[in-house]
Formats: C-alpha cells, sequence, structure tokens
C-alpha cells in the first residue's frame, strides 16, 4: 500500500471514516419544485463563513475608539493591500446575508418545513436571524462615520420605547446616556466576541438539528422523489455557493461600500437618517404612529404591536400544527404574503420618504 | 392744590430744556387728541406706538415741550410751558443731540450707546450743509425716521444693514433732490451690480459693506483719493498689505489715481476674475501699461502662472471626481487639493503687490500640491482599473469552475 493510502487509512482508523462514509453514501435529500430554495440556507451558511474570515483580517488594523475607529477604517481601504476589498466584501456579505436568511425563512415558512418535528428547527434558526441583525446592528457603529452614529443613535432611541425596561435598555445599548465612545466599545465586543460565540454554538444546534430531522419535504416523506446527498445535492450547493461568491465579488469591486465623513457628536443630525433597509420598515411603521393613541403613548404601543406581531410569527409551529405534507393552511399562506407585502411596502415608502 | 404744585414743577423742567422720561404711566393728552386726528395731526401719534423712545418711557413732550397732563389745549400747547410745536430741520440734530450727546443720561437706558453722533454729524457734509442752512440736508430723521423710530437692529429700521442702501438712496438717487449738488445720482443703481450687494441683498450677509461702512454713517463723507486703500483695507486687509508692498502705491498716488477702485470701482465692485489679470484685452493691466515695459511682462507672467495653478486644480478635481464617483477613497487627495487652493487663493492676494516673486511663491508650493491630489486621483482610477480586470478575471474563473459543476451534475442521473 503506497504512502498516501496509508496516511489516509491512519486517519480513517482514528476518525471513523468508514462510518463517516457510509453515512453520506445512504444520506439522501427530497427534491421537489421548491428544492431550489432550500439553497439558501447553505448560502447563508457559506456567507457566514465569509463574514467570519472577512472580520478576523479587519480586526488586525480595526481599533475600536471614537478617535482612531474612523481613521483606522480609511487606512484599511486606502494603504492595506486588498483591505478594500477585505473591507466591502465583509459589508456587502453581511447585506447580503441578511438577505438570504430573510429568503431562507420565508421559503421554509411556505413550504411548511417548520411543522413538527421541525419547530426547534424553525427557533434556532428564527434566533440565529435576529443574531444576524444584531450582527448587522452592532457592527454598522463599528467605521464610526456620520451616518452610522446618527443612525445608531435613532436605532438605540428606538428601544427606549419599550415599556417598563426601556430606559434601562437604552443605558445598556449605550453604555451612558448617550452614543459615545463607549458604546463603540461595547459594539464592538458585542459584534466580535459575544455574537460571534452564541451564533457558533446556535448554528451547530440549527446544523445538527436540519441532520437529525432532514430536509422538509413540503409532499411528505411517503413516497417522495429524493437525491442522494453526496454527490447530487453537494455539487448543486457547491454551484449555488460560487454563484454567490460571483455576486458578492462584482458587488465588492463594482460598489465598493462608502466610508463617509467621520463622525461628529456635537454636528447636528443630517436630514433623511435612516436604519439599515433590513429595519427600514419597522422604522417607517413607528415613524407613522401617531404621538399618542388615546391615553397610550404611540411609539410604545408601535414597539408592542410589532413585538407581539414578531412573537406570533416566531411560534408559528404551534399555531399551525398540521402534520408534514398537509397542504397550506390558507390563513398560514396569507399571513405570509401579508408580512412579505409589508416588508416590502413600508421599506421603499420608508426610502423614498 | 398738589396737583397745581406737580403742573409748576413739570412746566418748570420742560421750559428748562430737559429731558423728562417718566411720562409713559402718566396722562398723555397729546397721543390722547392726536390719535384720533387724521393724516398730519394723527400720523405722528400713530407711528409713536412703534417708537423706541416710547417703550423707554419718552413723550411726545419730551421733544416738543407742553404740558401733556392738561386735556386743555390752549395749556397743553401754551409756549410758556416749553411747547415747540414743530421741530425745525435746522434745529433737530441739536434736539436730538440733548440727549445723545449726553453720556450720563444716554447710559441710563443703553450703557454701551456711542454719544459721538451729534459731533460726527457736524463734521459730516450733511452737517456742514445744514448748518450752512440747506434745509435740503440730510439731518437725524431722514434716515432714523421720525415718530416712529427703531432701534438700529430693528428689521424694519431704515438704517438696518439690509434697508441701508436704499434709506441712502431716497436722496442720492433722486436726480430732482440732487440737482443742485452737482454729484451723481447713480451710486445705489451701481452698487446694485456689486458684490457687496449680492453678500448683503441675495445671501443676507449683514455684514456685507453698505453706504456707511464706507463713508461712514453720521459724519458721512466721500472718501479722498489716499484714503481709498485705507477705507478698503478696512475689511480686505491682506489685498491692502500686498498693494502697500508693491510699485503701484507710489504710482498711482503721484498720479493721483484712487488705489482699489481704479480696477475695481467704487460703489460697482464687480466680482474679481483672472481676466482683470494680463495682457489680453479686457484686463485691467494693459489701461495703463502697453508691449515693451517689464510691467506689461510681469502682467503677462503672474497671469499665466495663475491660469496653470487653475488648470491644474481642474485637472486635479475631475480626476478626482471620477474616482470618487467609482466608488474610490480619496480623501488624501481632497485635502492635497484644498492645499492646492488654498495657495491659488494667495496667489490672487499676491497679485495686488504687482510683483511676480511672491505670486510665483504661492504658485508653485500651489502646483506641488495639485500635482499631489492628480497622482491620487491617477492612482485611484489605476487601482479601479486593476479592481476590474481583477474582477473579470475572478468572474471568469467562477463561470468556468460553474459551467465544469454543471455539467458534473447533468451527467448525474437521479435514482428513480
Amino acid at each position: 500500500m503506497s504512502l498516501p493510502r496509508n496516511i489516509v487509512r491512519w486517519f480513517d482508523d482514528r476518525l471513523g471514516g468508514d462510518d463517516i462514509r457510509e453515512f453520506l453514501a445512504h444520506k439522501t435529500v427530497p427534491v421537489h419544485a421548491g428544492t431550489i430554495w432550500y439553497y439558501f440556507g447553505g448560502i447563508t451558511l457559506f456567507l457566514f463563513v465569509i463574514q467570519v474570515l472577512t472580520g478576523i483580517l479587519l480586526l488586525l488594523y480595526y481599533r475600536p475608539t471614537p478617535a482612531e475607529a474612523y481613521e483606522s477604517v480609511q487606512f484599511i481601504v486606502t494603504k492595506v493591500r486588498f483591505g478594500w476589498l477585505v473591507r466591502s466584501v465583509h459589508s456587502w456579505s453581511a447585506n447580503l446575508m441578511v438577505l438570504t436568511a430573510l429568503i431562507h425563512m420565508f421559503s421554509v415558512f411556505f413550504l411548511r418545513a417548520y411543522r413538527r418535528p421541525r419547530e426547534l428547527t424553525w427557533l434556532s434558526g428564527m434566533a440565529l436571524l435576529f443574531l444576524t441583525m444584531a450582527f448587522g446592528f452592532s457592527g454598522y457603529l463599528l467605521p464610526w462615520n456620520t451616518l452610522s452614529f446618527f443612525a445608531t443613535k435613532v436605532g438605540t432611541d428606538m428601544a427606549g420605547a419599550v415599556p417598563l425596561i426601556g430606559d434601562f435598555l437604552v443605558r445598556l445599548m449605550r453604555g451612558g446616556e448617550e452614543v459615545t465612545g463607549a458604546t463603540l466599545t461595547r459594539f464592538f465586543g458585542i459584534h466580535v466576541a459575544i455574537l460571534p460565540g452564541i451564533t457558533t454554538v446556535l448554528l451547530l444546534v440549527h446544523l445538527l438539528l436540519v441532520q437529525k430531522w432532514g430536509i422538509g419535504d413540503p409532499d411528505g416523506h411517503a413516497g417522495g422523489k429524493r437525491m442522494p446527498f453526496v454527490p447530487h445535492f453537494v455539487l448543486r450547493e457547491l454551484m449555488a455557493w460560487y454563484g454567490a461568491l460571483a455576486v458578492l465579488g462584482a458587488l465588492a469591486a463594482l460598489f465598493p461600500w462608502e466610508l463617509g465623513e467621520k463622525a461628529d457628536p456635537f454636528a447636528a443630525a443630517p436630514a433623511g437618517i435612516r436604519p439599515e433597509w433590513y429595519f427600514l420598515a419597522v422604522f417607517h411603521n413607528l415613524k407613522l404612529i401617531p404621538s399618542t393613541i388615546w391615553i397610550f403613548e404611540g411609539e410604545v404601543l408601535g414597539i408592542l404591536a410589532l413585538g407581539a406581531g414578531v412573537i406570533f410569527w416566531v411560534l408559528m409551529p404551534f399555531w399551525d400544527r398540521a402534520p408534514e405534507g398537509e397542504k397550506p393552511r390558507l390563513w398560514v399562506t396569507g399571513l405570509g404574503v401579508l408580512v412579505i407585502v409589508y416588508f416590502v411596502v413600508f421599506s421603499l415608502l420608508g426610502y423614498y420618504t | 392744590m398738589r396737583n397745581l404744585a406737580f403742573a409748576v414743577v413739570l412746566a418748570a423742567a420742560l421750559s428748562a430744556g430737559l429731558p423728562f422720561a417718566a411720562s409713559a404711566q402718566q396722562k398723555d393728552s397729546c397721543v390722547e387728541c392726536h390719535s384720533v386726528l387724521e393724516d398730519n395731526l394723527g400720523q405722528p401719534a400713530q407711528l409713536f406706538a412703534d417708537d423706541i423712545h416710547r417703550e423707554s418711557g419718552f413723550s411726545c413732550a419730551d421733544c416738543h415741550g407742553g404740558d401733556p397732563s392738561s386735556d386743555d389745549l390752549e395749556v397743553s400747547m401754551d409756549p410758556a410751558r416749553g411747547f415747540k410745536g414743530k421741530i425745525s430741520r435746522l434745529e433737530t440734530p441739536e434736539m436730538c443731540g440733548r440727549c445723545h450727546s449726553d453720556p450720563e443720561f444716554i447710559h441710563r437706558f443703553k450703557p454701551q450707546q456711542r454719544v459721538d453722533q451729534l459731533v460726527e454729524y457736524r463734521k459730516s457734509v450733511h452737517g456742514k450743509r445744514l448748518a450752512a442752512g440747506d434745509e435740503q440736508a440730510a439731518n437725524c430723521i431722514d434716515c432714523h425716521g421720525v415718530h416712529g423710530i427703531r432701534e438700529v437692529s430693528h428689521v424694519l429700521s431704515p438704517v438696518y444693514p439690509r434697508a441701508l442702501p436704499q434709506t441712502c438712496a431716497r436722496c442720492h438717487a433722486d436726480a430732482e433732490h440732487m440737482r443742485e449738488y452737482s454729484i451723481s445720482t447713480a451710486q445705489f443703481e451701481e452698487y446694485e451690480t456689486s458684490v457687496h450687494w449680492e453678500a448683503l441683498d441675495v445671501q443676507g450677509d449683514l455684514s456685507a459693506p453698505t453706504c456707511a461702512t464706507c463713508h461712514g454713517n453720521h459724519g458721512a463723507a466721500p472718501p479722498g483719493v489716499d484714503s481709498v486703500a485705507q477705507v478698503c483695507g478696512n475689511c480686505h486687509i491682506v489685498f491692502q498689505r500686498a498693494f502697500d508692498q508693491g510699485p503701484h502705491k507710489e504710482a498711482f498716488e503721484a498720479m493721483g489715481l484712487p488705489a482699489c477702485i481704479a480696477c475695481h470701482a467704487n460703489h460697482a465692485v464687480l466680482a474679481p476674475s483672472e481676466k482683470m489679470l494680463g495682457v489680453d484685452e479686457g484686463s485691467s493691466c494693459v489701461n495703463c501699461h502697453s508691449e515693451g515695459e517689464a510691467a506689461f511682462e510681469v502682467a503677462r507672467q503672474v497671469r499665466q502662472r495663475i491660469d496653470d495653478l487653475n488648470q491644474s486644480l481642474a485637472d486635479s478635481q475631475e480626476i478626482l471626481d471620477r474616482a470618487e464617483e467609482a466608488g474610490m477613497e480619496v480623501t488624501e487627495g481632497r485635502l492635497q487639493w484644498a492645499s492646492a487652493n488654498e495657495q491659488l487663493i494667495m496667489a490672487r492676494v499676491q497679485v495686488h503687490s504687482f510683483l511676480l516673486e511672491p505670486v510665483e511663491e504661492a504658485v508653485s508650493e500651489g502646483l506641488g500640491a495639485a500635482d499631489g491630489s492628480l497622482e491620487v486621483g491617477r492612482e485611484a482610477l489605476r487601482e479601479m482599473e486593476f479592481r476590474r480586470k481583477g474582477l473579470a478575471l475572478s468572474l471568469l474563473t467562477i463561470a468556468i469552475t460553474m459551467a465544469g459543476l454543471w455539467l458534473a451534475i447533468r451527467r448525474l442521473k437521479l435514482p428513480a
């Protein structure tokens, strides 16, 4: 036996290679009209890996203080070899990741894959989506430019409307009464240590659950068409990743993420301050609510109503208890369409008004 | 009996010509009667409602005399009680000066108020003419108004900075009014074309020069030929310094030419441009200098160097804009560009010395900075090209890999 084969054999004996090969040879995934939507889960995972890698590279130069944050990002994009690419890919990938996570969530929703026994897969996925948004929110402030500074001010202000614990939440996020250097340090810590730690654990749980219960099949397992995981599904997923990489590379190279002006905490907020696009619908919705409704503060009611809506959505597996494979319920599909229309319309209104 | 005693004291005070500022709370028969009258007799009382003097507690009697405590015309308008009636134009400045030249009195109301208005007025052309018996000559009320007098800082005051040019123009642009003085009436018309008017009226800059800035207000007089540079130099300090260093100062003085306005005009100060420089048609230099003179050559070179810097700035601006539109980071180039632009401003200042050396110094420094910013822009564009090529290569590699994957996938058959 040749040396390379011996080495492989050596590892196989110790890692259980034969078992893994045996397992992969028999692993199959369902094939149906909606299969293509499931690739978005994999693409989200791919983008997360890119975020981790580019994030680590950015960490080599980034400095989380108001005096140096902006300058260090400026240094990265102007002086560091391919620094512009790393920063641009990190920013674009963050946004694409939120987008693919949202597409993944809606595809799971419309393909009814949250139903028993995958309730925990859905719940861990929703938690991962919120973590992704928290990544976006905390990362947005880090370049310490005018837009990010004031958007963070507005964003953290909104948390103040949460009844009872609003003020506490604002102080907790800002590390004080105002957005200052303390907020920057705090957001940095959250962005590069706390969130990645939690996300990694939850991601493993999510993937283990996907493995345990398999990919959902809207037609039900019985008699459904299936394809081998290796190589059929893996090659298709790989193609999707390459496609995502091409889109990401093109966006990063053709539209480098802007750095803007350095934040000046003493300057007046510039006109048209908006949060990132994925918070735009909620932001605009809260803006439209009158300041007082009957005897209640409008913003508080808005936050409560939106919070209740999100909780209802997250707990969907417990409202729709039909067995896997059963036809979609009209109210569930209607709700999904309504949420998409709400998200798109309010985001557009928020952008153009 | 007590009323009678008060009336006697009041009449004594008024007849002594002392200003009396305690009548706001008391009966004022002047306002009571005149406010219900019409036309010329009613207008003063109506206007006085908004007058700064009334707000400070003064009444009609403080200027016109008389006894406002009585409803009886014979008593209230009794010359024996100090009633003067209409103040003549010749008397007006002295009448206003009774209070406004008295620091002890006026500082009770406004601690920082100047008290030299009357002294200045007497030295002004207006004051001299009035003293000579010319009743047409402007006095206090022609500029500040009468009965409805407001603070200078009040937007409705005729001497509020934005209103002042029109106030002066009421007489100075009136050909009929100015006929006997044999001076031009085109000042306001010219001023309306000037950069000063643009700053004052269009941009609303209250610190922009108005008539009073150059001519003075109470001591208004035309600046003499040899004081023009001093007048302009009050604001344009660095230009005056450059001018004083150069050969034109002495030459202009010898020739009796007014310094700045020889090139820039006086009331119609137009936005200066590079066209005023050099030896081409329209240049101010060729009005006095002709080919063959050393000064002619200096003018040509100064213009050339300023043009060089302008061109260099325009080139780098264009490159930086292109790079920035493509998403490139060119802050360093922008900083260098701003530095070059500062040198252009410096060179334009030094032009007023009419010496090549100081202009050349600023231009050389500016060209260095402009070249630096141009290089930043070019480097950004080269980098952009490199990125695009890199992207094209990467996309091609990805496309080939995807095509390979696609072929591999097609070969795989789904199990039945």
